[in-house]
């Protein structure tokens, strides 16, 4: 029980806490009424970025690896799931199924390269091979360059239910969503997770006390990765196209601002940080046209800074600070 | 003119040369990074935004004042350099001590910023500046038509770099420079104020990609996202050349940037990924980097 022992003094221990529970829950609730309150093709869009940020934070959050390149793998999925269902006619599971292991693929030949260099280095190295993917993505003939891959269609869940209502596609990607936050929350709390926790916290330690930390780091990139292609894949069902947008290096920034805003190493961080990316254009479209909506970077920018010089612990991650300190 | 494997001389010099301008840009952005990242251990993303400015800077200064090329290759670095000061006084100083990603984020959305007011301001599109009257023109060299301008700044970048070089290794400047790198708690005690050092080295650093942007500017467009892709490129160089060594870093960028303009002859469809390809074979055989020192 190494890793028991070693993350025990870490700020978050292995075992499950139900403070974590109950934010689960409560999450899990609001999630299946929102439909009747808010549209279901925006809330689905907005799981599908949440699904992302998750994934994200898995490697982030957890095991201290900042990638600057995970557009590679959301995006590189989504053109996967999109040409496997509109060319090759796939049923919508098997689609992203091949979505997720070619993320997990990719995310494994990836941060074999990555992770030979450690630090600054490490996201250095994953942001030039997102642009070079974004580069390939741009020529080759599959992803039609600039115009994308549209048309896609959701076709039927099990053969028997249509997805083409924006509602039961929601209900669809809210199952995918859960599935895939539970898989991360099981692997956070499991020995695998408390010994990404211990090399986060002091990789020579977790070094010297036998661990290969390299392939811890190469598991979890690979687990983030494939995640990863399963919100890319799912975003391209919802959204119906595969553009070069979801490749771009400003998305792999995007993730990182949803991650950074909502709290690193949170549970529901993330989920809250992507639902507030996602909602900050459409907000500004609403109140101030789409005059005020091209100050979008500009803003996003701003909330890099305030996040990092004030705001360090993300939304979440300063509300459970302060239950701490009270409880 | 004589044709060379199917590609005619003059097509092949010049993007050979307009590779070894681009080189001279990676070299004088990469040193920058390097020079930086050794005193601040920050990664500056907002190095390809600052060259964007001096690039505008330079436009600014013509368009609005009457005032030329050479002033401007002098004002607009200082200006920027000024500008990273500030900055740095403001928001890097209070990230000492935190992890590295930190200051990668930080610089990440002050990019942001900077690129998207100016994108606000002046659209996507590029803004023309002329070629100063003194270096307009070119020589015929007989295999290839050389523009007076693209051979001014390769010259002029070599020399800034060397002078940089010259600077950080053989004077006593660089001396306490590289020893305030080394050790800064030890240089301080030799009642060497280095927080200042440290301002001064980010300003000299931004200033030195605000003067590969006044460089690039009668070249290149002046382009609010001129300096976004370019940033991602010059990391890969970093992390091929390693930010342990001066003349590594310069001689990485110029390299990459001839191999780059070759590429763009004989295989033009992969000019984009080679210098990222290079970078992938280079962590394969050898992952510190081609003049790489540990960190």
């Amino acid at each position: 029980m190494k890793a028991q022992a070693l993350s025990a003094s870490g700020p978050t221990a292995a075992r499950p806490k139900p403070a974590e529970f109950i934010a689960f829950a409560v999450l899990t609730a609001l999630l299946v009424v929102a439909p009747f309150a808010l549209y279901p093709f925006f809330l689905a869009t907005a799981l599908c970025f949440a699904l992302f940020a998750a994934a994200f934070n898995l490697l982030v959050g957890y095991a201290g690896l900042l990638s600057f390149g995970h557009a590679l793998f959301f995006g590189g999925a989504a053109y996967v799931a999109a040409h496997a269902a509109r060319v090759w006619g796939w049923p919508t599971e098997l689609s992203l199924l091949a979505a997720t292991a070619f993320a997990g693929l990719l995310g494994l030949g990836a941060g074999m390269l990555s992770i030979r260099r450690q630090g600054i280095y490490f996201s250095m190295i994953t942001l030039a091979l997102a642009q070079m993917g974004y580069f390939i993505a741009l020529q080759v003939p599959f992803t039609h360059g600039e115009d994308g891959i549209q048309g896609v269609p959701r076709g039927k869940l099990f053969g028997l239910i249509p997805l083409s209502d924006d509602r039961v596609m929601y209900y669809f990607v809210l199952a995918i969503f859960l599935a895939g936050l539970f898989a991360i929350y099981r692997i956070v709390h499991s020995p695998f997770g408390a010994v990404l926790k211990a090399i986060r916290e002091n990789e020579p330690r977790a070094i010297s006390l036998g661990y290969s930390v390299d392939s811890y780091k190469l598991a979890a990139f690979g687990l983030s990765a494939a995640l990863a292609g399963l919100a890319g894949g799912t975003k391209a069902l919802v959204t119906q196209s595969a553009t070069l947008t979801d490749m771009h290096w400003s998305m792999s920034g995007e993730v990182i601002l949803m991650v950074l805003l909502g709290g690193m190493g949170t549970m529901t961080g993330p989920v809250i940080g992507a639902i507030f990316v996602v909602a900050i254009p459409e907000v500004l479209n609403r109140i101030g046209g789409p005059d005020f909506a091209q100050w979008m970077t500009v803003i996003q920018g701003a909330i890099f800074v305030v996040c990092v010089l004030a705001f360090r612990r993300g939304l979440i991650g300063e509300i459970a600070a302060r239950l701490r300190r009270t409880l | 003119m004589i044709p060379l494997l199917g590609i005619s001389t003059q097509a092949l010099f010049g993007q050979l040369l307009l590779g070894l301008i681009n080189g001279a840009f990676y070299a004088m952005l990469s040193l920058g990074l390097a020079v930086i990242f050794g005193m601040l251990n920050i990664v500056n993303f907002a190095h390809g935004a600052l060259y964007m400015v001096g690039a505008f800077a330079a436009w600014f200064l013509l368009s609005a004042f009457h005032i030329g090329y050479w002033p401007a290759l002098i004002l607009a670095p200082l200006g920027v350099a000024l500008f990273g000061m500030i900055i740095e006084r403001t928001m890097l100083k209070r990230l000492a001590g935190l992890d590295h990603i930190y200051g990668l984020l930080l610089t990440f959305g002050l990019a942001l910023i900077i690129q998207g007011v100016f994108q606000n301001q002046f659209g996507a599109s590029g803004q023309p500046y002329p070629l100063p009257e003194q270096l307009k023109g070119g020589t015929n060299l007989g295999f290839m038509y050389l523009p007076t301008y693209r051979a001014w700044a390769v010259v002029f970048s070599l020399s800034v770099c060397l002078f940089t070089w010259f600077m950080i290794e053989k004077t006593r400047l660089g001396a306490v420079l590289r020893a305030a790198t080394e050790n800064p708690e030890l240089t301080r005690a030799f009642g060497i104020n280095v927080p200042r050092l440290i301002t001064l080295t980010y300003g000299f650093g931004v200033g030195l990609a605000a003067l590969a942007g006044v460089l690039a500017a009668p070249i290149y467009q002046v382009r609010p996202l001129m300096g976004a892709d370019f940033i991602i490129v010059v990391f890969a160089v970093v992390v091929i050349g390693g930010m342990g060594s001066i003349l590594g870093a310069i001689g990485a960028g110029f390299m990459l940037g001839v191999v780059e303009g070759l590429t763009k002859v004989f295989y033009p469809q992969a000019a984009n990924i080679v210098v990222f390809v290079i970078m992938v074979a280079v962590l394969l055989v050898k992952p510190t980097g081609l003049f790489g020192k540990k960190l």
